[in-house]
């Protein structure tokens, strides 16, 4: 598991566009260093974030390695009921973790 | 000089160097991309610092003009680094404003490119030209 | 000493310290601002989980002793490193931290750089930000910090002094020479994309003037740290800083 802040308003107004911001702590090791002893070191990177809102997706990402450590977004999202926002992100060990948090409509 | 220094002394990572994209290579995956779509510039916007004290760490920010729903994804290529392709990002029905903001390395100074694809299938385009005072020693 | 050099050395003294935040760029200062986007804020959280995390053979974890932290670790961070009564020895905040869990705690003791560790450290010292750095400047160990970082060091045969003192806001290849004050650490430093200890910073600069850095536990590691939190007495405590 690794450590993730995930930070939507409480409350937001019906339709109107709000931000949400995520940091996710994972070291996006690119594939392109070597350690001390000159072996590269594996590529180990979170390749995929998808975030809904219930069931309806909010956004669909593809990350490569020039994202940098402990990837950070702000995005901007839609309510018309109150919900479940999800982060749903996957790592290049297939390794996949699942946040949430609740967004009242007002 | 301090930088060279410090890498040396610490050796705990040493970079690969691969050799860097080139433009013609991201011109190529734009081509993909957009295929024979209109493609335009300006009515969005790629925001990064044209000074980069670290290229580890770079805030971006890219957005279009236009109503939500009415982009259907965003790309952005860096032309400098040994991987030009740096995050695809697609829009669904539960979108607010097309706006998203993240943090990149960059692995020289170089030029970054954004496309935005309008759902109406036309293509926009924004570029920044930026100096890497550090470079990131990896990509 | 000359009239001129003794109040050149005067006025010197009285400037007021300037935070390495000043001289970051306006993006680097951004992530730090809001504590949504500083990634140090990452392992505070981790800390903050740490914080009332049972080990140790009795169960215990920080809080069965401390408590709120948010109450009982206020402006702690602010003071420190100081004497230790019982050792009679500087000792930095993430020593006694160590000591706690050591020795109160009764817990394995938490690797250096590891993320329980730096978190720990992070949350106590979060619960000072804002709060003027101010430890007592009148023991013989800051006056010993003092000549090491007045002492050239290393085959560069520079001295912490030489940067920090007489070359602050002049540049360094890219980067602006910073006063080199230690009131953000532990720091999420865009260098090594992670959070670091005080002590890795000092490694840093000491390898980077090809010198053997002072391991850990050193009595001079611990009497830098002393004298580096005199010299930036009435600076606010920013931890989490970001730096590049
Ligand atoms: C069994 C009780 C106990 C536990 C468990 C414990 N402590 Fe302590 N701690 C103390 C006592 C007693 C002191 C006061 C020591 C002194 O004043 O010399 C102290 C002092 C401290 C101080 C210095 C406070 C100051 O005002 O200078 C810090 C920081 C601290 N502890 C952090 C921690 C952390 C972090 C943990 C968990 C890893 C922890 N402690 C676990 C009992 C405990
Ligand atoms: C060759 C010049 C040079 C020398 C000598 C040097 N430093 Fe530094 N130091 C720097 C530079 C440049 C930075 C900031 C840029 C960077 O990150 O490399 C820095 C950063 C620091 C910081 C971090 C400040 C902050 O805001 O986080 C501290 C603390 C520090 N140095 C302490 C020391 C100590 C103690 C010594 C002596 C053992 C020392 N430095 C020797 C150039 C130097």
């Amino acid at each position: 598991m690794v450590r993730v802040l995930l930070n939507a308003p409480k409350q937001v107004p019906k339709g109107q566009p709000f931000n949400v911001k995520l940091l996710i702590s994972h070291p996006m090791e690119s594939g392109q260093r070597r350690d001390a002893m000159g072996m590269a070191i594996p590529r180990h990177i979170i390749n995929q974030i998808v975030c809904k809102l219930d069931e309806e997706e909010v956004f669909r990402m593809n990350l490569f390695p020039a994202i940098a450590a402990n990837p950070f977004l702000v995005f901007s999202a839609t309510a018309e009921q109150s919900g479940t926002l999800t982060i749903t992100f996957t790592d290049d060990n297939g390794v996949e973790q699942t946040e949430t948090t609740p967004v009242e409509v007002v | 000089m301090k930088r060279r220094l410090l890498l040396a002394g610490s050796a705990a990572l040493l970079a690969i160097r691969p050799a860097q994209a080139t433009p013609v290579q991201v011109a190529a995956l734009i081509r993909d991309l957009v295929g024979g779509a209109p493609l335009t510039q300006g009515n969005m916007k790629l925001d990064l610092p044209v000074m980069v004290e670290n290229g580890n760490t770079v805030s971006v920010t890219v957005s279009v003009d236009a109503q939500p729903g009415a982009v259907h994804s965003l790309h952005l290529f860096a032309e400098g680094n040994p991987l030009p392709e740096v995050m695809h990002f697609s829009f669904g029905p539960r979108a607010g404003l097309p706006r998203v903001q993240t943090r990149i390395r960059l692995a020289t100074s170089q030029t970054v490119i954004a496309i935005a694809q309008m759902r109406d299938g036309t293509f926009r385009q924004d570029s920044v030209d930026l100096l890497v005072t550090l470079a990131a020693c990896i990509d | 000493m000359k009239p001129v050099l003794l109040l050149l050395a005067l006025l010197t003294a009285a400037a007021a310290p300037r935070s390495g935040y000043d001289d970051a760029s306006p993006e680097t200062r951004a992530m730090q601002d809001d504590d949504d986007a500083n990634p140090g804020f990452l392992w505070v959280r981790e800390g903050e989980a740490q914080w009332s995390k049972p080990a140790g053979p009795d169960g215990k974890s920080c809080a069965s002793c401390h408590h709120d932290a948010t109450i009982s670790m206020r402006g702690v961070a602010a003071r420190y490193p100081l004497i230790d009564t019982v050792s009679e020895q500087p000792m930095t905040l993430d020593q006694r931290i160590a000591q706690c869990r050591e020795e109160r705690q009764r817990a394995d003791p938490l690797p250096p750089e590891s993320e329980a560790a730096l978190g720990l450290s992070a949350y106590v010292g979060l619960q000072s930000r804002g709060m003027p750095l101010h430890v007592r400047a009148d023991s013989p160990f800051v006056a010993a910090g003092r000549r090491l970082f007045e002492t050239r060091l290393g085959q560069l045969n520079l001295s912490c002094a030489q940067c920090h003192d007489e070359r602050a806001g002049m540049k360094l290849g890219g980067a602006t020479i910073p006063q080199g004050h230690p009131n953000g650490y532990p720091e999420y430093r865009l260098e090594w994309q992670a959070m670091g200890s005080l002590y890795r910073r000092l490694r840093d600069c000491m390898t980077g003037v090809r010198a053997e850095p002072f391991a850990p536990e050193s009595l001079q590691a611990a009497e830098l740290a002393l004298y580096l939190a005199v010299r930036a007495e009435g600076l606010k405590v920013e931890t989490p800083a970001v730096r590049p």
